[in-house]
């Protein structure tokens, strides 16, 4: 099926503030093209995961969203450490997150968790210091 | 009931107003933002006593129909401008999280 939108975002690894402009931007565009509002939520959401998980651990990165007719794909891509065990990643509550941001109310071992309740099929492909590429397929 | 008449039953200070009418739909409360962003639900009360920026995206990502800053939290000027340009309905109150969710389930529905 043909491809219809693409939107391309670069995450800013610096500015922790600033996170989650681009999914608050993709979640405005998802609204204006439509889209049912539950499915908007579940994108913005694991976006904006991403982004975080992008600034706290990657030094930033970028978000490519591909729009087609059945379904909506996330791809994060990042050229920070890698993550050193993707099983241990994936459970809830782990986090290799430092204090700082902790006290802002992220590091609870949450990001990836909820990047794979929120879509339908979630792909982390990371190498140490090479970085991370993370693919999100969410059905429309 | 719709985030105003919730506001006024529970004496609420409003920080921003953007959308007094939006219905609410149940509570959840939290302070990890990621937690908050996995198990709440669009339309719920979110009674927080985190105070930072990312409280805005966190509320406009998770869809909820306005914020309650517990225990006499606030924000300052620049986050709350964030909010007033997102339309985040933001209040905040003495009281505990526990009083403010148990006042809300005392109220007629």
């Amino acid at each position: 099926m043909s491809e219809v939108v693409k939107l391309h975002f670069d995450v800013d690894g610096e500015d922790f503030t600033s996170a989650g402009q681009a999914s608050v931007q993709v979640k405005k565009i998802l609204r204006q093209l439509g889209i049912n509002p539950e499915i908007i939520r579940k994108v913005s959401i694991a976006m904006y995961e991403g982004e975080i998980n992008m600034v706290i651990h990657a030094g930033g990165g970028y978000a490519d969203i591909l729009i087609y007719e059945d379904r909506i794909e996330i791809h994060l891509v990042d050229h920070g450490p890698g993550i050193a065990n993707v099983e241990m990643a994936m459970r809830e509550g782990w986090s290799t997150a430092p204090d700082n941001i902790r006290s802002l109310g992220f590091g609870a071992g949450m990001g990836l968790p909820n990047m794979k309740r929120y879509t339908d099929d979630m792909k982390i492909d990371s190498a140490l210091g090479e970085g991370t590429r993370i693919t999100m397929r969410i059905n429309l | 009931m719709t985030v105003e008449a919730l506001a006024n039953a529970l004496e609420l200070s409003a920080l921003v107003v953007a959308e007094p009418e939006r219905e609410i739909d149940g509570v959840y409360i939290g302070d990890l933002l990621s937690w908050v962003m996995g198990r709440a639900k669009s339309d719920n009360v979110w009674i927080t006593i985190m105070s930072n920026i990312n409280v805005i995206a966190v509320a406009t990502l998770a869809d909820v129909s306005c914020v309650i800053l517990a225990e006499g939290v606030s924000l300052d000027e620049e986050t709350l401008a964030v909010a007033r340009a997102k339309g985040v309905n933001l209040y905040t109150s003495p009281k505990t999280a526990y009083q403010l969710a148990a006042a809300i389930a005392a109220l007629p529905v």
